[in-house]
């Protein structure tokens, strides 16, 4: 653990970087948890006496087509758009390190079912996939985590598998499988635990990428509905005052979503180069 | 040659059976009654009931499925319930529209994403390196959606240099007659370099917006293979005997870096048919991605199936073609196929 932080520090000292998006990292969660609390005005409360006004000082980002604080409503919305990327994510990652652990570890049927599976996912353009499931399983927010889930299974799944390939039959499974331990068991107490920081790496590098895909749904009419707040659909309602000069609308919810995910993209490089400073960049 | 060919083939054969599946499944599962639907809101149950009837919709899973594989095999994908056309022709039709789009954003990803790696790496450190490092950041973290709006807030209000972005070409012009599909090349063969100009025009912010996103991938990957291949040991010895440094870059070191570059191509073609749906909602484009958000919107599952299928197929058939340049590229990848 002490080896670890130390070469944190060294990491953020030598990429100062890395500890700007860390702190911006911070910053993003402070939001997403008291964003109701930290609002100005209600995210929903519509105003048509002040439709479409510029920024000042009582509306900081200005009001959208119905008057409503564009400000207030990229806070509120912060909630829902990264509980839906870490959501996505989060499924991904049990459920794609699981099937990999089964395909790299025991082989044979497993192995070739899961890689089928993979192999037809990874058949699609992924963005249009998950279009389709969405579009097939129903228009909620629940459906838009589940299709990034399945969208995002194969890389975890394919970097599960042959990391655990790898350590199948490596010296200290040997030993363990001597010492009388299940296979089970080996996996989970053995193999697991030795792939984990890598796959910790993959769940923080995918996470922007789970952003922007949900965003993209919203803004095409999937998945989150208006009035709700969230900032690809705020970029869709704003799309049409864009091209008459009324930028804020789009520009401030689409710059909080590049932020996001231009944080999780260093944060991600970041922690490769601590937990893996072969790969570093 | 041709065994390794249809070794490839082979190869697909499970993803395009897999993918067949899964649009079936999907599309079947669509939320919405496609029957009640066509019946119109005037319908009484019974003509609905017809109606599932004439559709095959009343026949149990298994039976559709085999239906829906004769269909396939006759090239029909279904009649758009909305529009009533064969689903096929319209996808047809907007194709060239989708294609002329995403080709000219990778041509424009790969023709600033590989000068700028290759600079990156013969100079690592240096402000070029740094303009890499940025630009393969900031790309990818751009939604395209929002790049595009940009793009039009800046060059067609403020500037005013780009039209309206609504769609391949203003209403002022008529379309070149047809030969290839591809707007920028029918004008050229019929000679109207007014129309080719407006067509270029149209095209190039959402070529831009596809680029932009697609140069992050493409810029890192090359830099990081150049580097690899420059730190090699061929190249020391190409240097050792003196071969000027112009050489050793573009036919020594480029010459092996290629194959990560080609692979990332076929990774980047993969965003950009995703992209391609957002962009042509942005512009108002008439390609098949903005066919197949309307589709969605009506609960239209045949054209969703079919917008899905072409994308996935064409997708296969790409990667299948890129497997084959490697054969090309690098000699040592076909002895091993």
């Amino acid at each position: 653990m002490r080896e670890f932080f130390r070469q944190a520090r060294y990491v953020v000292a030598e990429n100062p970087v890395t500890g700007v998006a860390f702190a911006l990292f911070l910053v993003f969660v402070v939001v997403a948890l008291f964003g109701p609390a930290l609002a100005p005005h209600s995210p929903l409360a519509s105003n048509t006496a002040e439709a479409l006004h510029p920024p000042d000082a009582q509306h900081w980002f200005g009001t959208d087509q119905l008057g409503r604080d564009v400000f207030s409503r990229i806070v509120v919305a912060t909630r829902l758009d990264l509980g839906i990327a870490a959501g996505a994510v989060a499924l991904a990652f049990v459920f794609g390190t699981g099937m990999g652990l089964a395909a790299g570890f025991f082989g044979g049927w497993a192995d070739r079912i899961i890689g089928r599976l993979t192999d037809t996912i990874m058949a699609f353009p992924l963005f249009v996939l998950a279009m389709g499931i969405v579009a097939a399983m129903g228009n909620t927010v629940t459906n838009i985590i589940y299709a990034t889930a399945i969208i995002n299974l194969p890389l975890y799944a394919r970097l599960a598998r042959a990391e655990a390939n790898i350590r199948r039959d490596a010296g200290y499974v040997e030993a363990a499988r001597l010492a009388g331990n299940s296979e089970i068991r080996i996996v989970v107490a053995h193999i697991l635990p030795n792939i984990m920081p890598l796959m910790v790496v993959q769940a923080s590098l995918t996470l922007g990428y789970a952003i922007l895909n949900a965003a993209g749904l919203s803004f095409i009419g999937l998945g989150v509905r208006p009035p709700t707040a969230e900032w690809g659909i705020m970029v869709a309602e704003g799309a049409s005052s864009i091209v008459s000069g009324e930028w804020w609308e789009a520009l401030f919810p689409g710059l909080a979503l590049m932020l996001a995910v231009f944080c999780f993209n260093l944060l991600g490089d970041g922690l490769r180069d601590v937990i893996d400073p072969r790969n570093r960049t | 040659m041709w065994r390794v060919l249809i070794g490839r083939l082979s190869t697909a054969i499970p993803s395009i059976a897999g993918v067949i599946v899964v649009t079936f499944v999907l599309t079947r599962a669509l939320p919405g009654d496609p029957a009640v639907y066509f019946a119109g809101p005037t319908a009484t149950p019974q003509s609905v009931e017809e109606i599932r009837h004439q559709l095959g919709l009343d026949r149990r899973w298994p039976v559709q499925f085999a239906y829906y594989l004769d269909d396939l095999a006759h090239g029909d994908l279904g009649n758009s319930l909305s529009t009533g056309q064969p689903v096929l022709t319209e996808i047809l039709t907007r194709l060239p529209a989708s294609a002329e789009l995403t080709l000219a954003g990778l041509l424009i990803a790969v023709l600033i994403a590989v000068p700028l790696g290759v600079l990156a790496a013969v100079r690592p450190g240096s402000w070029i390196d740094h303009v890499c490092r940025v630009v393969s950041t900031a790309g990818v973290s751009l939604p395209t959606f929002f790049t595009g709006l940009l793009l039009v807030y800046v060059f067609y209000f403020l500037l005013g240099w780009s039209p309206a972005p609504l769609g391949r070409l203003d209403i002022f012009y008529s379309a070149p007659p047809m030969h290839t599909g591809f707007y920028l090349i029918d004008s050229l063969i019929a000679g109207d370099l007014e129309t080719f100009r407006a067509t270029l025009s149209q095209l190039i912010l959402p070529a831009f917006t596809l680029g932009i996103f697609a140069l992050a991938p493409l810029a890192r990957v090359t830099r990081a293979a150049m580097l690899a291949a420059l730190g090699s040991e061929f190249v020391r010895t190409a240097r050792a005997s003196g071969l000027s440094r112009w050489r050793i870059v573009a036919v020594y070191a480029f010459r092996n870096a290629i194959l990560p570059v080609v692979t990332t191509l076929g990774m980047v073609f993969s965003y950009l048919l995703g992209g391609n749906i957002l962009v042509e909602k942005v512009f108002a484009w008439p390609g098949i991605g903005s066919y197949a958000i309307d589709a969605l919107i009506a609960s239209d599952y045949a054209p969703v199936q079919g917008f899905v299928l072409a994308m996935a197929a064409l997708y296969v058939t790409l990667n299948l073609l890129i497997d084959m340049l490697y054969g090309v590229l690098d000699p040592r990848v076909g002895i091993s196929a």
